[in-house]
C-alpha cells in the first residue's frame, strides 16, 4: 500500500508516494538518489545511514518513510553549498578523518548535529566521544574524527583531555 | 616534491559530499536480487530439498539448489595463481553445497524481484537433513575416527615447519633457563562497515560483467572463470569505491555466484547484498590459534631459542587455509633473527565459519604468543623487559636466517627507545610502589613485532602502472593496485608527481578498477601495494618523463639532455627557474602536430623480488580495576619503522585504525560459538562489540623513518602491522599491574574474572 507524504529534503519541498513498508533509507536512496545514505546493518547498530530529521540525528534504516511526513530531512548531499564544503565536511577532509568513506556521510551528519548543538560551548574530547557513540567506524580508530569535530566547534574554546588529567588537548 | 607531504587525500571530498559511488550505489532498472538459503545445522547432509512452493511465489524468478550448479571445485583465496603445485590453494568449494559444513552453509539460492518476496520465498523451501555431530574444536575434529569434513583430508588441511640456527633441542638444552607456555587466540570478524555485495550482468552473449566490493579484482576475474569453467577473458570485474575489507574481501565470496546467476538468467542484472548477520558468519573470520611455546634464555639476557608450535583452525572451508599459519611464522622470523627458531604449524578443518585473511594474516596470533613468553623470560632472569628486547631484536646488518637476505633497513631499536621515552617507562616504574594492593592497579606493558612488505618469495609480486600525458599537459595514472580506503590512490599520485616533476594536483589516478582496462596487479593484501606499486610507478614515471623530454627537445630545439621537468614546466636542467616551455605546449604538439609525436605514455609491469621486513612496537600504560575486572587504557603508543613515510596524516590514520582494532582484539571482540551445535550467538553489532568512539582512547603514534632501498621511494609496509602488538602489550601490562598472566584472548571482564579468581585476587 502506498501513501503520499510531504516533506522537505535538503531544503527542497517534496511530495512522495511511498510504500508504507519502506524505510526512509530506501526512499532517500532509491526515489531521490541520495546515495550518501549508506546501509551497514539495517538494524540501527552502525549509524552509516544517519540523517537529520528536524535537526536530530536518526538512523534512516529504522525510520519508516511515512513517518517523515511534514518533517525536514538533511543528508550530506545538502551540506555543501555552491561547491563549498560545510565547516564539518572541511574539517573531516583537513584532519584525515576519511578513509574508506562508507561511514563518513553518517558521521558528518551526526557531527553536524553535535556541532550545531554545542557551538560556542566548552566541550571535551570525551564529550565529543559520547555525542558520537552511535556511529561506528572500523578504519580510523576515531582519533581524527574526534579531532575534526573539535576543530568544527568554536576555536576560541579549549578542548580538554580528561584522560590525561585535564591537560589542554593538543592535536597530533 | 610530493613524497612525505600530507597532501589532500584525493578521494576525501567525494566521500564527505556523499558523491563517491560504492557497489550498491549504481542503480539498474529491473535488477534482480538473490539470497542464499543457509543451513540451520552445522554439520550434515541434505537428504531432501523441495523448492516448488518458493518457485511458484509471484515475483520469484528462479530457485537454484546444489543440484543445479557446475561441478567445478574451486579455491576462493585471493592469492595469485601459483605455478607450483605445493603452493596451490585448496579447491574445496562449489557454488552451493549438499554437504553442510557450518551453521549457515549455502545450499540454495533464490532470485526474485525484491527483498520482501525473497525473504518469503526462502521460508517456503523445505529441507531435510541427515545430521552429523558438529566438530567445533580442533580437538574434536582430530579425534581418532572423527568424520571427515572434506573427504580425504583427515580434517587436516596443511602442515609445515622450518628451523633456523642451531638445532632447537640442543639450543634449549644449552640455555640457562627454559620456559614453556600455551597461548590461545579467538575467532574475530573484520566488521568492515560495507557488507559484501556484488552484482553481475551481460552486455553481449559472451562476456560477464561483475561489479563487486573486492580487494582483488584481477584475482576475482580468474576465480570466477575457474568456478564457472569459462575462459578468464570472458569475465570483467569492476571495483568501485569499497567500504573497508581488512582481508575479508581478499577472498572471492559472491562474485562467482552472481556471474553464474546472470549467465543462467539471460544476462539480466542480478545482485547479492549480504546482511550484517550473513556477513559475520558466511564470509570469513580470523583463524583461532592455539600456540605452544618453549623458549631458552641465558642469564645475561641472550635469547637462545624459540620453539613455536601452532594449531590453526580454518573452519569449514580452506579459503586461505594453511597459508595463514605458514605466513605467520615466516613474518615473525625477522624479529629475533639471532636466536635458534623452530616453527611448526598445522591447520585443521572444523564446523565453524571459514577463516581467511584478516589484517596481519596470522601475525597477531603468533606475535601474541611470542611476546607473552618473551615477557616471561625477561621477568624470570630479572631483566627489564624493554632492555631484554633491545638486546635481542633485529638490528641493521642482521640477516633473515632462512633466506639469508640482509635487512636493508631496520629501525626497531630506535622504535623501542622512542616508545620507552614517550610513555615514561623508567620514571613511572621508579615512582610506583613495589607491590600494588588496592582495587585499582597500574601497569606498563611493551610488545614488538616484525612483519613483511608482501608475499615474495611464496607468491610472485607483480604490479602494473600506466601513465599518460593528457592533451592539456595533465597526467592520468592507472594502476592495478586497489584503493580500499587505505589511501593508495593518493600515494600513487604522490609517487607519479614526485618522479615526473609535476604538481600533485595535476595528477589524476583512476580509482575504479576495471580488469578490462586496468594494468595487472593482484590487489590489496599483505600490506604490499605501496611497496610493490612504488617499483612500477617509479619506473613508468621515469620512462614517461624521458619521452616527454625527448619530445620537448624536438619542440624547443634544445637537445643533448639539458632539459628537465620542474613544477609542471620544461626547464633547463642547470636553471630550474627558467621555464623553457610548458608541459601543455609539449603535450599539444605531441598529440596534434601532423608529422611528429603521438600519445606519450609509459606502461610498466614490474615484479618485485624482494620483501622488506617492517618493524614496530606498542607501549601501554593502563589501570586494572580488579573487582570490576576492567581495563582502562591511560596511554598507548605505537611506534613504527615503515621506511620513508609517504603521507604522514594517512600513515597515522593506518596506525590509529590498526591500534583500535588491536585493542578490540585484546579486550573486547570474540565470535561466540555454541560448542554443541556450532551456532554463532553474536552475528551482529549489538552482540559482537566492535569499539565505538567511547571505547578507544587517544592513540599516540610515531615513526622512526628509515630508507628502504628495495622500494621506489624508500617505503615499507604499514597497513596491517599496527594491529599486531597492542594485545600482547596490554596483556603484559595487566600482568605488571596484577601479577596475573592472561594467556588467552580476548581479555574481557569475563576472562579476567576467571584468572583473578584463580590467582586469589577475588
Amino acid at each position: 500500500m502506498n501513501r503520499t507524504i510531504r516533506c522537505t529534503v535538503n531544503g527542497k519541498k517534496k511530495e512522495l508516494s511511498v510504500d508504507i513498508r519502506q524505510s526512509l533509507l530506501e526512499v532517500l536512496r532509491e526515489e531521490l538518489g541520495l546515495i550518501s545514505v549508506k546501509q551497514g546493518c539495517a538494524a540501527g547498530e552502525c549509524g552509516a545511514c544517519t540523517v537529520l530529521i528536524d535537526n536530530v540525528p536518526i538512523d534512516a534504516c529504522l525510520y519508516l518513510a511515512v513517518w517523515a511526513d511534514g518533517r525536514s530531512i538533511r543528508t550530506v548531499e545538502g551540506e555543501s553549498k555552491n561547491d563549498k564544503l560545510s565547516r564539518v565536511q572541511q574539517a573531516f577532509v583537513d584532519e584525515g578523518a576519511v578513509q574508506c568513506g562508507i561511514c563518513t556521510p553518517g558521521f558528518v551528519m551526526a557531527a553536524t548535529a553535535f556541532v550545531e548543538k554545542h557551538q560556542g560551548q566548552k566541550v571535551t574530547r570525551n564529550e565529543i566521544r559520547r555525542g558520537l557513540a552511535g556511529n561506528l567506524c572500523r578504519c580510523t580508530g576515531y582519533d581524527t574524527i574526534i579531532t575534526a569535530v573539535k576543530k568544527s566547534l568554536d576555536e576560541d574554546f579549549f578542548c580538554y583531555d580528561e584522560n590525561s588529567g585535564g591537560r589542554r588537548f593538543r592535536p597530533a | 616534491m610530493a613524497i612525505g607531504k600530507s597532501v589532500k587525500r584525493i578521494d576525501a571530498v567525494a566521500k564527505v559530499t556523499g558523491r563517491a559511488r560504492y557497489t550498491d550505489d549504481f542503480f539498474m532498472p529491473g535488477i534482480l536480487l538473490a539470497k542464499y538459503l543457509r543451513s540451520t545445522i552445522a554439520h550434515g547432509r541434505v537428504t531432501k530439498i523441495d523448492t516448488r512452493r518458493a518457485q511458484r511465489l509471484p515475483g520469484v524468478e528462479r530457485v537454484f539448489t546444489y543440484k543445479d550448479i557446475p561441478q567445478n571445485k574451486f579455491a576462493t583465496a585471493g592469492h595469485p595463481y601459483s605455478l607450483e603445485p605445493e603452493h596451490k590453494d585448496v579447491e574445496d568449494r562449489l557454488l552451493l553445497t549438499r554437504h553442510v559444513r557450518y551453521w549457515g552453509d549455502e545450499i540454495a539460492v533464490v532470485v526474485a524481484e525484491n527483498n520482501i518476496v525473497l525473504q518469503e520465498a526462502l521460508q517456503l523451501i523445505d529441507v531435510s537433513y541427515e545430521e552429523y555431530e558438529p566438530l567445533v574444536t580442533p580437538e574434536a575434529s582430530l579425534t581418532e575416527g572423527a568424520r571427515e569434513i572434506h573427504a580425504g583430508s583427515n580434517n587436516i588441511i596443511g602442515e609445515s615447519q622450518y628451523a633456523v640456527g642451531e638445532n632447537i633441542e640442543k639450543a634449549l638444552a644449552s640455555a640457562d633457563v627454559v620456559l614453556e607456555g600455551r597461548y590461545r587466540t579467538q575467532m574475530c570478524q573484520h566488521c568492515h562497515i560495507e557488507n559484501h555485495i556484488a552484482y553481475a550482468y551481460m552486455d553481449d552473449l559472451e562476456h560477464i560483467v561483475v561489479v563487486s566490493s573486492t580487494q582483488i579484482p584481477h584475482i576475482a576475474r580468474r576465480i570466477i572463470g575457474e568456478a564457472l569453467g569459462l575462459p578468464w577473458g570472458r569475465i570483467r570485474v569492476i571495483k568501485p569505491y569499497i567500504g573497508g575489507g581488512f582481508g575479508a574481501k581478499q577472498d572471492v565470496i559472491l562474485e562467482p555466484m552472481v556471474a553464474f546467476l546472470t549467465l543462467k538468467l539471460g544476462g539480466r542484472p542480478v545482485k547479492m547484498d549480504l546482511s550484517r548477520e550473513e556477513c559475520m558468519i558466511g564470509t570469513r573470520v580470523r583463524h583461532p590459534f592455539d600456540v605452544k611455546m618453549r623458549t631458552g634464555v641465558n642469564k645475561d639476557g641472550t635469547l637462545v631459542a624459540l620453539d613455536i608450535d601452532a594449531l590453526s583452525n580454518t573452519g569449514a572451508y580452506a579459503s586461505h587455509g594453511h597459508s595463514v599459519a605458514g605466513a605467520a611464522g615466516a613474518k615473525s622470523r625477522a624479529l629475533y633473527p639471532r636466536a635458534a627458531i623452530k616453527y611448526h604449524a598445522r591447520t585443521v578443518y572444523t564446523n565453524i565459519p571459514a577463516a581467511g585473511a584478516m589484517r596481519a594474516y596470522g601475525a597477531p596470533q603468533i606475535m601474541y604468543a611470542v611476546d607473552c613468553i618473551i615477557e616471561e623470560a625477561a621477568q624470570r632472569i630479572g631483566m627489564d623487559p624493554v632492555e631484554f628486547r633491545l638486546k635481542n631484536v633485529a638490528r641493521l646488518g642482521d640477516f633473515d636466517p632462512l633466506t639469508g637476505k640482509r635487512f636493508e633497513s631496520c629501525g626497531l631499536i630506535e622504535c623501542l627507545q622512542r616508545g620507552k621515552a614517550l610513555i615514561g617507562w623508567d620514571e613511572k616504574r621508579a615512582a610506583r610502589p613495589k607491590k600494588q594492593t588496592g582495587p585499582v592497579r597500574r601497569g606498563l606493558g611493551v610488545a614488538c613485532f616484525s612483519y613483511a612488505s608482501g608475499t615474495y618469495p611464496v607468491c610472485m609480486e607483480i604490479s602494473g602502472a600506466r601513465i599518460i600525458l593528457n592533451q592539456d599537459g595533465s597526467i592520468h595514472v592507472q594502476v592495478g593496485a586497489t584503493e580500499i580506503g587505505q589511501g593508495l590512490d593518493t600515494i600513487v599520485a604522490q609517487m607519479a608527481a614526485e618522479t615526473l616533476g609535476v604538481p600533485f594536483d595535476r595528477v589524476h589516478v583512476v580509482s575504479t578498477q576495471d580488469t578490462d582496462v586496468a594494468p595487472f596487479d593482484t590487489g590489496a593484501y599483505a600490506s604490499r601495494q605501496a611497496y610493490v606499486a612504488s617499483n612500477a610507478v617509479f619506473r613508468a614515471a621515469r620512462e614517461l618523463k624521458a619521452k616527454i623530454l625527448e619530445h620537448a627537445g624536438r619542440v624547443t630545439g634544445i637537445l643533448g639532455g639539458e632539459l628537465d621537468i620542474s613544477n609542471g614546466n620544461i626547464v633547463h636542467g642547470n636553471n630550474p627557474a627558467n621555464n623553457v616551455v610548458s608541459l601543455r605546449e609539449v603535450a599539444l604538439d605531441a598529440y596534434y602536430d601532423k608529422d611528429r609525436g603521438g600519445q606519450l605514455t609509459a606502461e610498466i609491469s614490474y615484479k618485485t623480488r624482494t620483501n622488506a621486513p617492517t618493524f614496530g612496537c606498542t607501549f601501554v600504560d593502563l589501570e586494572v580495576d580488579v573487582p570490576l575486572c576492567k581495563v582502562n587504557i591511560k596511554e598507548i603508543f605505537n611506534i613504527h619503522d615503515s621506511g620513508v613515510i609517504l603521507h604522514p596524516v594517512m600513515a597515522k590514520g593506518q596506525v590509529h585504525g590498526g591500534v583500535a582494532m588491536g585493542i578490540a582484539a585484546g579486550l573486547y571482540e570474540e565470535m561466540l560459538i555454541d560448542t554443541q551445535t556450532g551456532y554463532i550467538y553474536n552475528n551482529n553489532f549489538l552482540d559482537y562489540k566492535i569499539p565505538t568512539t567511547v571505547d578507544v582512547p587517544d592513540i599516540g603514534c610515531e615513526f622512526v623513518e628509515t630508507f628502504e632501498p628495495t622500494s621506489g621511494y624508500g617505503n615499507k609496509a604499514l597497513g596491517e602491522p599496527p594491529i599486531v602488538s597492542p594485545p600482547p602489550a596490554i596483556r603484559n601490562a595487566i600482568w605488571d599491574a596484577t601479577g596475573v598472566q592472561i594467556n588467552e584472548l580476548p581479555m574481557t571482564p569475563h576472562t579476567l574474572y576467571k584468572h583473578f579468581k584463580k590467582a586469589g585476587l577475588l
